[in-house]
């Protein structure tokens, strides 16, 4: 759009068209006082915090030219009332007066202020929010010293009200600015909280089932510019100001949102340093100033009790604690001793740096991803490219989802794509059951499990909605795991990766194939070398293996089986784990908040994480203790600066050319500003001081020749009657080892339940909440039953990570269960 | 029984009043049905007019909230919504609701012991050169009564009770 | 003279179809439609001087010619919320005259383009709006709404929709948003309802009143309408009168009467012949006026009453004579504004409970800082607020305290 010259407190100031002047204002410097307005969410003009002068050229009548002044200067026209600096745009020639310059604008804000805290409750001293509060800070620069409020005529409302579990409200605190619901309406898209009531007596209100039911909800808190919204997590933990600050990123899914970690020391943890919270931390490119739920309350696992704090060795049948020589001389020994017949087994929660050192160690043996989800070689070749941001995605761009469930698998994609939906992109949505996305599809594509392939075959024909996505400028395949394993998940990506290059979606911005990863670093894992394999059991049966940070065992019975006939088994982990009791040595690890590295997240971007808090015990970072291993057996690897790490990785791959640790930490500015003295304006977001990350390059990016697989056509399964397909689905909230241990999720995460049409559920008998006997390849477990509309008839949704363990599509039958008396 | 099953019919008249792709409009109409008969909007009323319109519950109750002839709870069967604003007052209205609190044996706001009338004092009802006057908010509507006495009022309530009476 | 809105006073039962038909109904509609382009039927409302008689007094014609005729469809609202205390004039035409306000409602509609028009009625009129459905339903059955109207292209709905009981809805926005199954909160303005309206359409708002002029500027030319009242405004007005009058009820005079006209001619003078003390022109948004002889000589028009530092706004006229006190009265009219604020913006939302507060101790101890805190807390709501109900709100607190210092103990 074009550029508006306009002046703000005698500064000529350049912004595009269509900028309010509060945004103005601030690239000028100036700040103007709001809090209400927010830059992420459409202006609602209603606090009138930013009351400012606005004048504007006269025009001449019959000329619509500029009227001059005697000294041929145009003339303003001042509004003879003040107006809104958040709602209005600004214009050629324009001229605003902030509080800075006119008297009126301070009187106007200074009233306002005065107005808010009439019905404030005078409660800093014990306020979550003392110390980053809007209200706090903006009283202070332009309210009145004192209030002509009688304080003991102060309306008396709930002071601690629970909208959920997770979250809490004071009503007294809050000054109906709306932020929070419009964040809900807006961006979440979510609509659990609204006013009731009206006038003075406005309060906030959530009606769902459980309360405040988003998965977005945390970052209500963030933007509420009091005290009114907190988190079960941190209310009353601490006071801002005492709070250290540390960038990570966030390990639960593929997005790698940026994060920031407070910490503090604590009497109550003998004088350690501990998590206090998790806030989300500006990346305009990747989760903008947003987190999900389970980012900000799942962390507690980094401080279970089950995480393992000194290696230990299996002595007379038990583990016992060794020092780490002897754990790793032993583990050497028997590794080396089984050289030709050993396998590593690794899994997408390392780090880049753990999982080169480990690939070089693995060598020539067996290097095997721990994961049910194929393709990441086809996303290291036609994988989205340098400059990718679905933020810039909007009218003409196409954006594909099929096979995954964005809003539990990757919530922050779900919001972002979502909002590029509504910036007018053409969202396609393929999956074989009803989605969340599906209310923002411009198509949504129904099909039958097991139909995958034949969907994206379709996409390349003749239809509607094929012709939308060839059309496109740019387009977005984000393909995922539900409802398929390895095998139908690999000849999927290769679908999309062919379709893709048909419809020339490669090799620029904006264009290629995301994998929705089940863990934070799959695709780094990718990159480095690590393959999964179809027959994990077979893999591992009689072999020495060094399992790193992959559970299996507690995964599957069958894994566990097969570990217990292995040879010999080194776990390295961060806690106890059903594989880990299977181990003849155990390596305590270090979880990413006790050490620096770098994640690739699904769009391929590098991001480094840092240290947040010391080291559990005697544990150890990942790519240490490997390169200390592999150094027994006579490998040299680099084992205690991870800079060097990563510049052999640049230098051995061609996706990592170019990159380092100085350049991931590099940090250019940012729209809208954030986490600066100037908390009312963007929240309680912290800035990005530590670094963007960089995306790596994909081969089509790079020019190389390359020759794309064909998709396998898996035949589909079709059950007999009586038979049910039983296909595996991701929840966001599981019992995974990084959940699970988070006892605020409790009531989210729930009982493990098969999910089933109404109709289907009928026909066997079975109602909503009702137990049954589910039998599948040999296997049986008892399960709630949990209807849902939105699937086909005779299928069963098995949720991963919730004890059942079903990798791939299969049939499965359903019994009731006996009644227990 | 659900709304739609009781009356599918104006069901049916209210939403085809309004483009579909905002059907959400119905949701003041629907409503107002769902008051019939208790007088109140059920919780169960609340979800099912959420469904109908792919809104939340919580976007229903905060328009509930908003407007005071929508109640989320059970009161008196008739609200005897008395004007007492500033052109009635100028005519006797303060005297007229304070008198009537009187023979009713209740104050602003309560309900008679028999539940069948709940008192209330509310703004202009657009009826000012009618004072006294009231208005009479049941499950089946709203009714004005102008130019009243406490006399024929108390006729009025006791004819309320006795329909009341009947209907139970 | 005979009545021009309230013409069932002179033609008993004109709220009956055939009755209203046999008076020349709806030929003003079915002519338009058939003989003149839409243009021209904006036109002759601008060129009677048509102003708005919901309150704001905006010129009608003009508020047509603005709508964006690159964004369809166009919509048309009839504002009946009538929730100004004082105000009840709107309810009598559509239980009265009713068909010729839905003429002018279709008259409107086809001025604009518009295929589907709204009457937002108050909660309260429960009643008003089924009787209001009835007509509708009559006027469908003769062919005087719905599909190709007079074997042309043209079709139009009338839905009636009613509010809940929230003044605020009378405000134009707030009622749109109140149409789109919203609280009744003001939107901010620009854009305004003709560029972005209902369902974010075009969309033209007038008060019944308005409306029910449009079908007698049609039948009798514009030059007609705008030889009767004065120059600054044209035509006729309802006023409606309460308060402490022998007669009170609504009147329908040309501009250009007095108030003394109003009070003493139609409405027969004051309760018990007390002196007349103030004067709220438009209900209780008003300014008060000081009733002294020039007050009453006043001439009733817009731009006169502007003169006595008040608004006519949609002439409401509450009468207040010496038996009453003016601080009485703002304590009246605040417990008004502070129960109907909607709560949406700081000013009002605070300032009305603010300001309701104190004049409840001012009623039971006054104290003079009180009242100039009051009058202080009013002046710093002024001009800040997201919607008139703001300012409203303090207009009878400023002007009563300046113009009535005796009441207030000054
Ligand atoms: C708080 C408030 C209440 C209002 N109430 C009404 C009302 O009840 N009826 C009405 O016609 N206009 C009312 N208005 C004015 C409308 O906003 C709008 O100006 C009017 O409907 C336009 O129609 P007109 O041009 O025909 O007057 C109100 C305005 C405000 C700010
Ligand atoms: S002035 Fe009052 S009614 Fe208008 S927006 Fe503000 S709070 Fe709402
Ligand atoms: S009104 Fe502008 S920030 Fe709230």
């Amino acid at each position: 759009m074009a550029d508006v010259t306009l002046t703000i407190d005698n500064k000529q100031v350049t912004v595009p068209a269509g900028t309010l002047v509060v945004d103005a204002a601030k690239r000028a410097g100036l700040d103007v006082p709001v809090f209400c307005y927010h830059p992420k969410l459409e202006p609602a003009g209603m606090c009138r915090m930013c009351l400012v002068e606005i004048g504007r050229p006269m025009l001449d009548r019959a000329t619509g030219k500029p009227v001059l002044d005697e000294a041929g200067e145009a003339k303003i026209q001042f509004m003879p009332k003040l107006e809104t600096a958040c709602t209005n745009p600004v214009s050629e020639g324009m001229v605003v007066k902030t509080q800075l310059t006119s008297e009126k604008a301070r009187a106007g804000q200074k009233g306002t202020v005065e107005f808010l805290l009439t019905s404030h409750p005078l409660d800093c001293p014990v306020c979550d929010k003392g110390g980053e509060c809007a209200l706090q800070d903006l009283t202070m620069a332009h309210g009145p010293g004192q209030s002509r409020f009688l304080f003991d005529e102060k309306q008396r409302l709930a002071k601690q009200l629970p909208l959920g579990e997770l979250i809490w409200l004071d009503r007294e605190r809050c000054i109906q600015c709306a932020r929070c619901i419009r964040f809900q309406d807006d961006i979440a898209g979510e609509s659990v909280l609204g006013f009731e009531e009206r006038g003075r007596m406005m309060q906030i209100v959530s009606m769902s089932e459980p309360g405040f039911d988003s998965i977005f909800s945390g970052n209500t808190t963030d933007i509420c510019p009091v005290g009114a919204l907190t988190t079960s997590d941190f209310r009353f933990g601490a006071r801002p100001w005492e709070l250290n600050a540390a960038p990570s990123i966030c390990a639960q899914c593929p997005v790698g949102c940026n994060l920031t970690f407070n910490t503090r020391r604590e009497a109550k943890a003998d004088g350690q340093i501990v998590i206090k919270r998790v806030m989300p931390r500006q990346n305009e490119q990747v989760n903008e100033i947003w987190m999900c739920d389970k980012g900000r309350f799942a962390y507690h696992y980094v401080e279970s009790e089950k995480r393992l704090t000194r290696p230990l060795m299996r002595r007379d049948g038990k583990l016992a604690k060794v020092s780490w020589k002897a754990a790793l001389d032993l583990a050497a020994e028997k590794l080396s001793e089984h050289k030709k017949n050993s396998v590593t087994l690794v899994s997408g929660r390392l780090s880049n740096e753990d999982l080169y050192n480990l690939n070089i160690f693995a060598g020539k043996t067996e290097a095997i991803l721990y994961t049910d989800m194929g393709g990441g070689d086809l996303t290291s070749l036609v994988g989205v490219s340098d400059g990718t941001n679905i933020g810039d995605m909007g009218k003409g761009d196409a954006i594909l989802v099929i096979a995954s469930d964005l809003y539990n698998e990757a919530p922050i994609w779900w919001l972002r794509i979502k909002a590029a939906a509504e910036r007018g992109a053409t969202l396609i949505v393929a999956g074989g059951r009803a989605a969340k996305l599906d209310r923002f599809a411009t198509f949504t594509i129904r099909y039958a499990y097991g139909d995958e392939i034949k969907t994206i075959e379709d996409l390349g024909g003749k239809s509607k909605i094929a012709e939308a996505f060839r059309k496109a400028e740019n387009a977005l395949i984000f393909y995922g795991s539900d409802g398929l394993g390895l095998a139908g998940s690999t000849s999927l990506a290769a679908a999309c990766a062919n379709l893709l290059k048909e419809t020339n979606h490669i090799g620029r911005r904006n264009n290629g194939l995301v994998g929705v990863w089940p863990r934070v670093n799959d695709q780094g894992a990718w990159e480095m070398g690590f393959r999964p394999t179809a027959d994990l059991a077979e893999a591992l049966k009689g072999k020495a293996v060094y399992i790193v940070g992959a559970d299996p065992a507690g995964d599957d019975p069958a894994l566990a089986k097969a570990l217990k006939s292995a040879k010999f088994v080194v776990v390295q982990d961060i806690s106890m784990t059903a594989t880990a009791e299977l181990a003849d040595v155990i390596l305590p690890a270090q979880p990413h908040t006790e050490r620096a590295g770098t994640f690739t997240s699904g769009e391929r971007r590098v991001q480094r994480f840092y240290p947040v808090v010391p080291a559990f015990g005697e544990s150890r970072p990942d790519f240490s203790i490997t390169a200390q291993l592999a150094r027994q057996m006579g490998i040299i690897l680099e084992g205690s600066s991870l800079p060097i790490v990563f510049d052999f990785i640049a230098h051995s791959l061609p996706a990592f050319d170019g990159l380092n640790y100085d350049r991931l930490a590099e940090v250019t500015e940012q729209w809208p500003m954030v986490g600066r003295g100037d908390m009312y304006y963007g929240g309680t977001t912290y800035e990005n001081k530590d670094g963007l990350g960089a995306h790596l390059s994909s081969a089509a990016q790079r020019g190389e020749t390359f020759k794309l697989p064909a998709a396998k056509n898996v035949k589909p399964l079709r059950p007999k009657e009586g038979e049910l397909l039983a296909v595996p689905v991701t929840q966001l909230y599981d019992l995974g080892n990084t959940v699970a241990s988070a006892e605020l999720l409790a009531q989210r995460i729930g009982a493990a339940a098969i999910s089933l049409h109404p109709e289907t559920a009928g026909k066997l008998g079975a109602a909503d909440g009702e137990t049954v006997k589910i039998s599948w390849n040999g296997s049986q477990s008892e399960v709630r039953v949990r209807t849902d509309e939105g699937l086909a008839a005779g299928v069963a949704l098995v949720p991963r990570s919730f004890g059942i363990a079903l990798r791939e599509p299969m049939t499965l039958t359903v019994k009731p269960a006996k009644k227990v008396k | 029984m659900s709304l739609m099953e009781k009356y599918p019919k104006e069901v049916k008249q209210i939403l085809a009043k309004y483009p579909p792709e905002f059907k959400r409009s119905a949701v003041m109409p629907l409503l107002y049905l769902a008051q019939r008969g208790e007088g109140y909007v059920t919780k169960s009323a609340m979800t099912e007019i959420a469904r109908a319109l792919d809104i939340t519950e919580t976007e229903v109750a905060s328009i509930i909230g908003f407007y005071t002839l929508y109640h989320d709870k059970k009161e008196g069967r008739y609200r005897m919504q008395v004007c007492a604003d500033l052109p009635c007052a100028l005519r006797g209205a303060d005297k007229f609701l304070a008198e009537l609190c009187g023979n009713l044996g209740i104050r602003v706001g309560e309900t008679t012991p028999d539940g069948t009338v709940t008192l209330e004092s509310v703004a202009c009802l657009a009826a000012c050169d009618k004072a006294p006057m009231f208005q009479i908010q049941s499950p089946d509507g709203i009714e004005y009564h102008e130019n009243m006495t406490i006399d024929r009022t108390m006729e009025l309530v006791e004819a309320l009770k006795r329909s009341g009476q009947e209907g139970r | 003279m005979a009545h021009i809105l309230l013409r069932h006073r002179d033609i008993p039962n004109l709220n009956v179809f055939e009755v209203y038909k046999k008076n020349g109904g709806f030929e003003a509609f079915k002519n338009a439609v058939k003989t003149m382009k839409p243009e021209d039927v904006i036109n002759a409302v601008k060129n009677s001087g048509l102003r708005g008689r919901g309150g704001a007094g905006f010129p009608t014609g003009m508020k047509w010619s603005f709508m964006d005729n690159k964004s369809w469809p166009h919509y048309v609202v009839a504002n009946a919320d009538e929730s100004e205390p004082g105000t009840f004039k709107d309810r009598e035409i559509m239980e009265q005259n009713p068909f010729q306000f839905l003429e002018g409602v279709a008259l409107g509609s086809y001025a604009v383009g518009a295929h589907a028009a709204y009457i937002y009625l108050r909660g309260e009129f429960w009643q008003v709006a089924a009787f209001l459905d009835e007509r509708i339903a009559e006027m469908e059955k003769a062919g005087l709404l719905g599909d190709k109207l007079f074997g042309t292209e043209y079709s139009l709905r009338i839905h009636t929709h009613l509010g809940a009981g929230a003044y605020i809805c009378g405000e134009e926005t707030a009622l749109l948003e109140s149409i789109e199954g919203k609280r009744g909160q003001p939107r901010v303005r620009p854009p305004f309802p003709p560029a972005v309206g209902l369902f974010g359409k075009p969309t033209v708002i007038n008060n019944v009143e308005t409306f029910a002029n449009v079908p007698m500027i049609l039948a009798n030319g514009a030059d007609w309408y705008k030889s009767i009242g004065t120059a600054d405004s044209a035509g006729v007005k309802i006023f409606s009168l309460s308060g402490r009058v022998k007669k009170p009820g609504n009147y329908e005079l040309p501009f250009g009467k007095t108030f003394r006209d109003l009070i003493y001619g139609e409405g027969g003078g004051i309760l018990e012949d007390r002196p007349i003390k103030a004067i709220m022109p438009a209900g209780a948004s008003s300014s008060f006026i000081v009733a002294d002889d020039k007050a009453l000589d006043t001439v009733l028009d817009y731009a006169s009453v502007r003169t006595l530092g008040a608004d006519l706004g949609s002439a409401s006229v509450i009468v207040i004579d010496d038996t009453v006190s003016v601080e009485w009265v703002v304590n009246k009219t605040l417990h008004f504004f502070k129960h109907e604020s909607c709560g949406k913006c700081t000013p009002c939302r605070e300032g009305t409970y603010w300001m309701l507060n104190v004049i409840k101790r001012i009623e039971h101890n006054r104290q003079a800082e009180d009242v100039s805190m009051l009058y202080d807390v009013a002046k710093q709501m002024q001009g800040k607020c997201l919607c008139a109900l703001g300012e409203f709100a303090t207009m009878a607190v400023t002007t009563g305290i300046e113009r009535f210092p005796a009441d207030f103990g000054r």
